[in-house]
């Protein structure tokens, strides 16, 4: 080899265009070159995920978003009654009600009829909500309706004298809004006035706002349990050898292995007022036969069951996180001059805290919509939200009402997952 | 050399033994005493001991057996936070969710310092370290070799009399590590701490160490200054641990003034400098590879067979047959006067009596 066989190539650099962006080898821009280099692994990491993509999109995106709307929509009313709803839409609210509004309901509530004879019926559960004895004035009127001649409004009120007072017009009114605030007002224990104004509900039907402070109270108290209970135990989980640990692991993942209904049964026997933990108060003497303590069917039933259904998921977090402390740390506190106390507490303790954070917003938010432990062992007073939710899906089927509560308690764990991220940060999270 | 200024036991270590099974002892009879302001190290390999002597003296674990002594007290029962002694730990220990002024002060602060003296401190310590802009960073954004410094900063700026250091520099690459020894090195000589360095590095602890302690198998092997233990290894474990060594077996014939006549294996009848190895029986011959001459008028003088050649820049790595023995290894300098050598040619080789130690036969 001589040395003119090899030269440093010093005429070609990097090759940049007019603005100075970086050019590949066949000139055309770097970055576009580096896209087209990355779309095909791109394409197929997109195919992989595709399958679980549109079945998440079909089961579960979609139809919160359908509930969502539901929230906020309702067109019985207006789908059934469109003359009534195009002339209740210039009415006031205030003024006397006129021929003409008179005649758009019955024309309408005959030809309701003669589609289905369920159909007014609805109407009439719909006007309901807004005021009672709406669904016998429906029906009353429907049958007597075919047979009305004009002036509509004096054969109204000779049907039925409910028909002189304004209440029911305007609860028509209200009804007759497709996208309506009236939902959501329930959920906070308001009422949405015809005119279009919010007032309190009557003292006796203002719940849902306590409940849902008492749902937040209850899954910050469980939060609370898991935390106190779960930290000592993911303590010593992640000091043991790991066949003691194993073992360990196993015993706290049992409640996932059992199935509800055994563990329902335990705690029933466990706890009833006759159960095995009220015979040992009694046979030690914390209490007596006859002031046995009621600790099922109630909130402290509830309470009890949820932390401990929801204590795996405390301790693993904060075991994971545990895991990965350099043993040496402590150690180096230590060597640094703090006590066993100080040594923990400034530094092993702040390294945990974002599994402690993990842990307790999945507990948290787990709490926070939970229902099947409180409708089994809740009793009356034990019920939480979701319990009220599920009776308005299920039995009063106002599932307008019931989409309202649960866009709440959406809002609510939006809420609570942005100021933690506010607090702790969430990529400090560790779920394991 | 600092080991000599009077204070001469200032660690003690009195025949302490430890044992984590009950059933072999990982400690066996250890004594030891460490002077003031000295800088010893605890070389071995893995398994051999010395972090467990360290942790003892440390304080995170207890020794089955024996005594300990710092500054003439005994230390078993004090617990590690009383012991007032800095240590350095293999992977920093840094503490992530404080900054790196806030990690120097944490010593401070649980001595109760007030806010002024702990600022001070803290800035003097981050400066003898050239890290004193880096106060209010987190360790994770630092370099490996700030974290060292980092470390180093906050296991002194309590002014602890003994530092102990778990080989610290394990986790650097091999130019940042010499770089840190300099360092360390330095800061030794400056502060005056007396320094017990753990490692398993002989390049290490022969550049940083005041003595070497040579651990294997739960005892020391031998203790001396660095130049004593490669010129002067006592066995031959030391011999092969520290450096490179050829080793010949042989029996010996006679010892007379400290010198050994012996016959090699093969029957060639050398003499060597009798060191461990008794007056009759089975010796091991140790001489380092750079001793050897390549000469037909060496004393001792042995034939050889050139086998391989490695050129390595300032020297010639010559492996040799010598005496049935495929693994004989001459350090040829790079001079211009140098024998050219060949593969496959014969050479004489030979050495010096005192260059040449006969040890014990393991």
């Amino acid at each position: 080899m001589t040395d003119a066989s090899y030269q440093p190539d010093t005429t070609r650099g990097s090759l940049t265009d007019a603005s100075g962006a970086l050019l590949a080898a066949d000139g055309t821009p770097l970055k576009k070159k580096l896209r087209q280099a990355l779309a095909v692994s791109r394409r197929r990491a997109f195919l992989l995920v595709a399958p679980l993509l549109l079945f998440i999109l079909a089961s579960f995106a979609i139809p919160i978003l359908l509930l969502l709307v539901q929230g906020v929509k309702d067109n019985t009313f207006s789908s059934i009654m469109p003359e009534t709803t195009s002339v209740l839409r210039e009415w006031d609210s205030n003024s006397e009600p006129t021929e003409e509004m008179a005649a758009a309901v019955v024309m309408d509530l005959i030809n309701a009829k003669k589609i289905s004879r369920s159909l007014p019926t609805k109407v009439g559960t719909r006007v309901n909500r807004e005021v009672s004895g709406a669904i016998s004035l429906f029906k009353k009127t429907t049958r007597k309706a075919p047979k009305m001649k004009a002036p509509f409004l004096a054969e109204l009120h000779k049907a039925d004298k409910k028909w002189k007072d304004p209440a029911y017009w305007k609860a028509m009114k209200i009804a007759s809004k497709t996208i309506t605030p009236a939902y959501y007002a329930a959920a906070v224990d308001k009422k949405y006035l015809a005119d279009g104004s919010f007032a309190d509900q009557p003292e006796d039907r203002q719940i849902y706002v306590s409940l849902f402070v008492k749902t937040i109270l209850v899954s910050g108290g469980v939060m609370l349990a898991c935390v106190l209970l779960g930290f000592p135990v993911a303590y010593l989980l992640s000091h043991l050898p790991s066949r003691q640990a194993n073992l360990l692991m196993i015993l706290v993942l049992l409640p996932f292995w059992t199935s509800l209904l055994v563990r329902t049964t335990a705690w029933i026997a466990m706890l009833q007022s006759a159960g095995v933990l009220n015979d040992i108060f009694v046979w030690i003497g914390i209490t007596s036969d006859d002031q046995r303590f009621s600790l099922i069917y109630n909130m402290t039933g509830t309470i009890i069951a949820m932390t401990h259904i929801l204590l795996p998921f405390m301790i693993l977090p904060i075991y994971s996180v545990m895991k990965a402390i350099p043993p040496s740390h402590v150690r180096a506190a230590k060597s640094l001059g703090a006590t066993n106390w100080t040594a923990f507490w400034r530094v092993y303790f702040p390294a945990t805290i974002p599994g402690i954070g993990a842990g307790g917003l999945l507990v948290f938010i787990l709490a926070i919509g939970y229902y099947i432990t409180p409708a089994l062992v809740g009793g009356q007073d034990g019920q939480l939200i979701s319990n009220f939710i599920a009776y308005h899906m299920q039995k009063s089927l106002n599932w307008s009402l019931a989409a309202a509560l649960g866009g709440i308690l959406l809002v609510l764990v939006l809420i609570l997952y942005w100021l933690y991220d506010k607090i702790v940060g969430i990529d400090n999270m560790k779920l394991g | 050399m600092a080991g000599t200024d009077g204070s001469d036991e200032f660690v003690v270590f009195d025949q302490v033994q430890k044992s984590y099974d009950g059933e072999t002892l990982v400690v066996k009879n250890l004594n030891l005493s460490i002077a003031q302001g000295e800088f010893l190290t605890m070389l071995g390999p893995s398994g051999s001991g010395k972090t467990t002597c360290l942790m003892m003296l440390a304080g995170f674990e207890t020794s089955t057996h024996g005594e300990i002594r710092l500054a003439g007290k005994p230390i078993n029962n004090i617990p590690p936070h009383k012991r007032g002694i800095g240590m350095v730990f293999q992977n920093y220990a840094l503490f992530p969710h404080m900054t790196v002024a806030e990690n120097l002060a944490f010593p401070l602060q649980v001595r109760k310092m007030s806010k002024a003296v702990t600022r001070d401190k803290v800035s003097k310590a981050l400066d003898m370290v050239q890290m004193g802009e880096f106060g209010d960073r987190r360790p994770s954004q630092l370099s490996g070799g700030q974290q060292q410094r980092v470390a180093l900063a906050r296991a002194l700026v309590f002014e602890p009399q003994l530092v102990l250091m778990d080989e610290p520099l394990g986790a650097l690459d091999k130019q940042l590590r010499e770089h840190m020894q300099y360092e360390i090195k330095h800061i030794h000589e400056r502060l005056g701490v007396t320094v017990v360095y753990v490692t398993h590095d002989q390049s290490e602890a022969l550049t940083m160490s005041d003595r070497i302690a040579v651990f294997d198998d739960g005892v020391i092997q031998q203790l001396a200054p660095p130049a004593v233990l490669y010129e002067k290894p006592e066995n031959a474990f030391v011999a092969s641990f520290i450096g490179e060594n050829n080793k010949l077996r042989a029996n010996i014939d006679s010892v007379s003034n400290g010198v050994a006549s012996v016959t090699i294996d093969s029957g060639d009848k050398v003499q060597a400098l009798a060191v461990n190895c008794g007056d009759t029986g089975n010796t091991m011959l140790s001489i380092r590879p750079e001793r050897v001459l390549l000469s037909a008028d060496a004393p001792n003088r042995l034939d050889g067979k050139v086998l391989e050649l490695i050129y390595l820049g300032d020297h010639i790595r010559c492996r040799m047959a010598v005496a049935g023995h495929d693994e004989f290894i001459v350090k040829v300098p790079n001079s211009s006067d140098h024998a050219a050598l060949n593969v496959g040619e014969s050479c004489p080789i030979g050495w010096v009596t005192e260059d040449c130690r006969a040890l014990d036969a393991a």
